[in-house]
């Protein structure tokens, strides 16, 4: 990121730029005396070009850091605040343009046919799921829903370049993620239901899934908490012998406004933790525009001022995510150092079934992101372009999703909720003996009143 | 020459004075009682509250390669100097300072639990856990219920400093238990001097519930006992009789447990009386059995603590006993606690409930 300054500097920063991007290559030196002068002169020049300063200044401290402990800082006397403008915005990274197509081959990751074909099935999947249990909702079938669409490309290209070992903390509009680990529909969809077969056992309001066989914390509805978790668990993960692990956190951007975000980054940077954070940008909070949630250079611009490495994706391309999301798990890995990919997207739905997103946006604007800027469209053209899917296939593949959805959907409103003690259990390792007393006295009122409770839709002993 | 004696005399006086509210001032507002059982046979020796406390991490960390000790400033030694040493011997990967910043602290020590670590979080004053509220009380407490024991926090322990100390003014004595005695999922412990300090400390550390263990600052150098060297544990859940009588049940937890003692001690030297005096040890979940088994014996209750009246803990026990013992008591149970005000710096010795405050309660209870 370079500093930037007024126009009387723009000759400057034109030939800083031309620096930059390597016009002016490093003289091959050969013997001679002239090639000699020329590198000397390059040598000299060149710091100066790539410096971020402007005006000459009078040396001091003999040019050396000054000495504060705080900080590893040159003496300058020009006095000049920087703000949001002093810097370039960080570039979004992307490998495929609106037609699949990959711009630069070298960043193509040439992934596999089964895991082509498996990523782009998950986004069919998890959009038809959201579409109908979206619709369930509507009809009171279940008592809330929080859809993903825009963001699967977001979900399946991390899930992706992630292996089953990576611990996962999500916020909730990840729902991709957890279905390329393996987590099932049924799974997904009894934890909606809340019926017996929810491992939550159905004390959680819905997509606040989890899964210790698959490595998932289970989502809470308080937002950013999970991020000091993440990384606590990224050093637990750190400590154990031969670690081939490390934790992905995924969190919005309204959320990185929390106390729990600026606590999360800077323990991962001075505690040295295996951790990716993954923030999903889709533009709005609620109906909070990120107008009003920041005025720096989004999340992205954070990560370096808190000594961690960062970049910034097209959250719309699946390669893009993917080819982060490794680099990012093997620099944890390999060096325990936290990573912050921030992933551009588009929050295409309304942000639950209790909001009417029209209020606050325009359609038009949605219109482009369903259109020209779909992740599952992108990646269709792509595995199109390659043999590997066609026309017939899609419709065929949606269909037998949306069947499985309402099938699943079926068998789940049929299954019985949860005995009502577990309302009392799991609170604490054992039942202390006044939560036991309350259970009793529960126990007596519905003897007595057992008529007036929705007995027959839980389970009996 | 009288007149410089006269003056000398005035000057003296005046010395004698000050001397003497100096002590009523800056004195200790209780005299330590030490444990004389022993909860475990073997060798002991001769530890205050600090070095119990820093004996306990010490055998967690040397028994469990789990264990990870950290908050701000625990790497040098803690201020309190309760982790002294331990960096030195476990290395900076076990037991390390954090940056500052409570909810970061509480949330990462969270994380280490959920991965399977046991994680020993410091929270320097007990008056600055409230930024770590959120994670405490809607992370902590709940992360078993709502993964229906997929996941949990059990392996947390926060540690903080807490209570009066004499000067501390109004964000260095604070007690906070009756926060978090609100919140199913948690346990709350306070100690009362060094053996029970290192029992329970063990014993909340091994809890597979996340734990809640706050310690009375002033006790930290001020008590010493014979304490076992050996690991040893005390039961959550559980309160202790010290003190058995017939005429009155006071009960307490902390410092203000040997201000009941010496109270008790008063009772029956001035007034012929003896009483039950309980340390509840554990806040939450309590021990509500020894409590009423207690009062349904003597038929009078009294509560102390330095925290506030309104919603302090008191309250709770008030109402239980009076639900449970109905029938047995002889009086309204008497509450004796701070005021109702922010924990103020010159008028502590007027804000804390001291031995006469309680004496006073004590005797206006039997002549109920």
């Amino acid at each position: 990121m370079a500093l930037r300054n007024g126009s009387r500097l723009l000759k400057l920063q034109v030939l800083r730029q031309s620096v930059r991007v390597g016009l002016f290559t490093k003289p091959v030196v050969k013997s001679s005396l002239f090639s000699c002068v020329i590198k000397k002169v390059y040598d000299n020049i060149m710091p100066w070009l790539l410096s971020t300063q402007y005006i000459p200044n009078i040396s001091q401290n003999g040019g050396k850091n000054a000495e504060f402990p705080g900080v590893k800082a040159p003496y300058v006397t020009e006095m000049k605040f920087l703000n949001e403008t002093s810097y370039d915005p960080i570039p979004i990274y992307r490998v495929v343009d609106n037609n699949g197509a990959v711009i630069d081959s070298r960043e193509d990751p040439n992934l596999d046919k089964n895991t082509l074909l498996n990523m782009y099935k998950t986004m069919v999947q998890l959009s038809q799921m959201d579409k109908i249990l979206y619709e369930s909702q509507r009809q009171g079938r279940i008592s809330f829903y929080m859809t993903n669409y825009g963001e699967e490309g977001i979900h399946v290209g991390s899930a992706a370049a992630l292996t089953p070992k990576d611990l996962i903390f999500a916020q909730y509009r990840e729902v991709g993620v957890l279905l390329y680990r393996g987590m099932t529909v049924t799974e997904l969809i009894n934890q909606c239901y809340g019926n017996d077969e929810d491992p939550g056992r159905g004390r959680q309001m819905p997509v606040h899934y989890g899964s210790k066989q698959h490595n998932i914390a289970t989502i809470s509805s308080p937002l950013a908490t999970q991020m000091p978790q993440a990384v606590g668990a990224a050093y637990a993960m750190k400590r154990r012998p031969n670690n081939d692990g490390c934790v992905i956190c995924y969190f919005g951007d309204g959320a990185a406004s929390e106390g729990d975000a600026h606590a999360a980054f800077n323990f991962a940077a001075t505690l040295d933790c295996p951790i990716i954070f993954l923030c999903r940008n889709n533009g709005y909070a609620i109906s909070t525009p990120t107008s009003e949630q920041y005025r720096g250079d989004g999340i992205g611009a954070r990560g370096p001022a808190m000594g961690i490495h960062t970049v910034r994706v097209d959250g719309t391309d699946v390669f893009a995510m993917y080819n982060a999301v490794s680099k990012a798990r093997q620099l944890a890995i390999d060096h325990n150092k936290p990573v912050l990919i921030e992933a551009m997207s588009y929050r295409v739905g309304h942000h639950s079934t209790s909001d009417d997103s029209s209020a606050y946006r325009s359609l038009e604007e949605i219109d482009k992101w369903t259109k020209d800027e779909s992740p599952l469209s992108k990646l269709r053209l792509y595995i199109e372009k390659k043999g590997l899917w066609d026309e017939e296939a899609d419709k065929e593949w949606a269909k037998e999703c949306r069947n499985t959805v309402v099938r699943t959907m079926q068998e789940a409103e049929k299954k019985k909720k949860p005995h009502w003690k577990e309302m009392l259990e799991d609170v604490y390792y054992d039942m202390p003996p006044r939560i036991q007393k309350q259970m009793q006295q529960m126990e007596n009122h519905l003897k007595k009143y057992g008529e007036h409770y929705p007995l027959n839709q839980h389970k009996t002993e | 020459m009288a007149n410089l004696a006269l003056k000398n005399t005035t000057l003296f006086t005046k010395v004698a004075k000050c001397v003497n509210d100096c002590t009523i001032r800056f004195s200790s507002h209780f005299i330590y009682f030490p444990d004389i059982t022993k909860p475990v046979e073997g060798e002991t020796t001769k530890m205050n509250m600090m070095q119990a406390i820093n004996n306990a991490m010490d055998l967690t960390l040397k028994n469990d390669p789990t264990a990870v000790l950290f908050g701000e400033d625990v790497g040098f030694g803690g201020v309190f100097r309760c982790t002294l040493g331990l960096q030195e011997k476990y290395g900076k990967d076990r037991v390390f300072n954090t940056p500052l910043c409570e909810q970061g602290i509480a949330g990462f020590g969270i994380g280490l639990a959920t991965a399977g670590a046991t994680a020993i979080a410091e929270i320097q004053f007990a008056d600055y856990i409230f930024p770590a509220f959120d994670q405490i009380v809607n992370e902590a407490a709940k992360a078993r219920y709502r993964s229906g024991a997929e996941f949990s926090s059990g392996a947390l322990t926060l540690r903080a400093a807490a209570g009066a100390v004499g000067h501390g003014g109004l964000y260095h004595s604070q007690s906070v238990e009756a926060f978090f005695a609100h919140v199913p999922g948690l346990r709350v412990v306070v100690p009362r001097g060094p053996i029970s300090a290192k029992g329970l400390l063990l014993s909340c550390i091994r809890e597979k519930d996340p734990c809640i263990f706050l310690e009375p600052k002033i006790l930290y150098r001020s008590a010493t006992e014979d304490v076992p060297i050996e690991d040893y544990t005390l039961p959550l859940g559980k309160a202790q009789v010290l003190r058995e009588g017939d005429a009155a049940t006071l009960i307490g937890w902390g410092t203000q447990i040997h201000v009941l003692l010496e109270v008790a001690q008063m009772a029956e030297e001035k007034l012929g009386i003896k009483c039950d005096v309980i340390d509840l040890q554990s806040i939450l979940p309590w021990d509500e059995e020894t409590v009423c088994n207690s009062v349904k014996k003597t038929g009078r209750c009294l509560v102390s603590h330095e925290a506030p009246l309104t919603s302090g803990f008191g309250a709770e026990l008030a109402a239980t006993i009076q639900e449970e013992c109905f029938l047995h008591l002889e009086a309204a149970v008497s509450r004796v606690t701070g005021w109702d005000s922010p924990f103020p710096h010159v008028f502590e010795p007027f804000y804390i409930p001291n031995k006469w405050r309680c004496y006073q309660a004590l005797t206006e209870l039997m002549e109920y």
